[in-house]
């Protein structure tokens, strides 16, 4: 840390002068962007801190959302973001773990390219355009089945969500499949193996920390959406009893902007889901960050 | 002992996958496209102001997807333009110059940043616009400024992650190369490592630059309106293409209204492809021109 501002530029030289005030500048670009990172944190703690101290963080996170008797709880929020981000991870996992399968090995080679071009093209589309079309398409078709209520649930939500973080975990999972070490594919190949075998017998068995990985960010993803969830689900503040409810999840309860006042319950239990969420995600890429260095850590 | 049925079962599963996949995103898309195909038109953009008119500012246009699309571009420039130079220089800082438990903290700092729901990064722009206000009363409110340093916020991560991991592919023949005739380290990155590895990080900025047109978490916690006008002042409110199809989805009057969603959900597909497409062959044509050049 001392090299950043501590070292003045090598003297006599003006051109060596500048070109190591350069190098500096690097390093504080990546400081800069390392305390933003801290710097939101802060700012969701900084906020949260006094509510923890006189207990009403812990009241806030387990009560329920009834404003009228003053009571402005997220525990809804939370069930109904656990519910939809396992219920799409459930669904989007084991499809994209078999499209991962199909792009490696099952698919004849030129569908496997093909196959490649369209997961990255789904990378690019906009959540907001897969909403829009879901919530005019899906909505009034879950409203027919359902017999009930406005058509947004947890059910319409599951399946976009779904559709979503799967090019996220397709992806990972291919990438992760093809740096297995080419002399163990090839002994694999030796030895007569066919593609399925490779995969199962051979690839899979030693991908896993890609898979775990992959499975992780997909949760992330699933975990802070807000458009899907916002414009799907429907948005009702009460703990989903099914899941044909409508519910509310955390980052929708942020994006639905209940308040401007710093002071107000509502802006309060925004700032509780915005802690909440924050620390969630830091969980979630702590473990991928030592799964990452574990699988390279086994390569060298 | 190898199992037949269950590579059986693996095989049809694989194809059942795919194809399920395949086809949810065909059925959404084409539903959008056979819904919205025929607004697209210059009267989508303009409605009834004359085209040229309206994009020389000369008149402002009412009843077209014009504001929403200046405001977005807008958007996109003022963020990318502010993160560019911070997400390249901490990348080269990730990829050259950090030590190896620098580089463990920073990229366990990156990797929360890029995980962040993108919601958050609205909650710190709306929580600094509010604290703001309070500070220049009647002067800071949500705008495009804001929405612009969220953005460069939201991308930064991308930026730092796609420059290092083009400079940490440079060919380590190439690498060696230059401090092998005695080249300083800053002059091997900055007249061999970067030029080698352009192509790839330019990919990684337009990867960013359709990152900040489809966001619409951010945008409408941070300044984003239905209604604006094409934006003049950098402290104002703006319209953006997102936040436009997310309006009218749930707040549509008509069924023209409605219509201009679909354009504008068509136009915004169209703008985040055509810019993924254009990484990948930008990633791919550099790269050949370099090799065989």
């Amino acid at each position: 840390m001392a090299e950043i501002f501590g070292k003045t530029p090598v003297p006599g030289s003006g051109e060596m002068g500048k070109r190591t005030l350069l190098e500096h500048l690097f390093t504080i670009a990546a400081l800069v962007s390392a305390v933003l990172t801290g710097a939101v944190f802060v700012f969701l703690a900084v906020f949260a801190i006094p509510l923890i101290k006189n207990g009403l963080f812990f009241q806030l996170l387990f009560s329920n959302w009834l404003p009228q008797q003053h009571l402005y709880g997220i525990y809804p929020m939370l069930a109904a973001s656990t519910m939809l981000a396992s219920l799409s991870l459930a669904l989007s996992f084991p499809v994209s773990l078999f499209t991962s399968f199909f792009i490696t090995a099952v698919a004849p080679r030129q569908l496997r390219m093909v196959l490649l071009y369209i997961v990255r093209f789904m990378t690019g589309i906009p959540t907001v355009v897969y909403s829009f079309a879901a919530l005019f398409l899906l909505v009034p078709l879950m409203r027919a089945i359902l017999g009930r209520g406005s058509g947004m649930s947890i059910l319409t939500a599951v399946p976009v969500l779904s559709l979503l973080i799967a090019p996220t975990m397709i992806i990972f999972f291919v990438n992760s499949f093809q740096r297995i070490p080419s002399s163990t594919i090839l002994a694999a190949d030796s030895l007569g193996a066919t593609p399925v075998q490779k995969v199962l017998y051979v690839i899979v068995p030693q991908a896993w920390p890609g898979i775990l990985n992959g499975l992780l960010l997909g949760l992330g993803r699933a975990i802070g959406d807000t458009m899907v969830s916002l414009m799907l689900a429907g948005n009702s503040p009460t703990v989903p009893q099914s899941l044909a409810d409508s519910a509310r999840t955390l980052t929708a309860h942020i994006g639905l902007v209940l308040a401007f006042d710093f002071d107000s319950m509502e802006f309060k239990s925004v700032f509780v889901s915005g802690l909440v969420l924050y620390v969630s995600t830091a969980i979630i890429m702590s473990i991928f960050r030592i799964t990452s260095t574990i699988s390279t850590g086994r390569r060298k | 002992m190898i199992n037949k049925t269950l590579e059986r079962s693996v095989i049809v599963l694989s194809w059942a996958a795919a194809s399920i996949l395949v086809m949810s995103v065909a059925i959404l898309l084409g539903f959008l496209f056979a819904k919205g195909l025929g607004t697209l038109s210059l009267k989508l953009l303009f409605g009834s102001t004359p085209p040229l008119a309206a994009i020389t500012l000369r008149q402002q246009v009412f009843d077209g997807l014009f504001p929403a699309v200046a405001g977005t571009f807008l958007l996109v420039i003022c963020s990318t333009i502010t993160a560019i130079p911070i997400g390249i220089a901490g990348g080269i800082f990730m990829a050259e110059y950090a030590g190896i438990r620098q580089k463990a903290f920073f990229s366990l700092l990156f990797d929360i940043l890029a995980g962040i729901p993108s919601i958050i990064i609205g909650l710190a722009g709306l929580s600094l616009t509010i604290f703001l206000h309070r500070l220049f009363p009647g002067r800071l409110g949500p705008s495009l400024m804001i929405s612009a340093l969220s953005l460069a916020l939201l991308v930064l991560p991308y930026l730092i992650r796609s420059t290092q991991n083009a400079l940490e592919s440079v060919d380590p023949l190439i690498r060696l190369t230059a401090p092998a005739l005695g080249a300083s380290r800053i002059q091997n990155v900055v007249k061999v490592l970067l030029p080698n590895s352009m192509a790839d990080i330019i990919g990684g900025i337009i990867l960013a630059v359709g990152r900040c047109a489809e966001d619409t978490a951010v945008i409408m916690l941070t300044g984003a309106v239905a209604v604006a006008g094409v934006p003049h002042d950098p402290l104002s409110q703006y319209e953006a293409l997102p936040f436009y199809i997310y309006y009218i989805s749930s707040q549509y009057g008509s069924p023209d209204e409605l219509a201009s969603g679909y354009g504008a959900a068509i136009l915004l597909l169209a703008l985040c492809t055509c810019l993924l497409i254009f990484a990948f062959v930008i990633q791919k044509r550099l790269v050949t021109l370099l090799l065989y050049r």
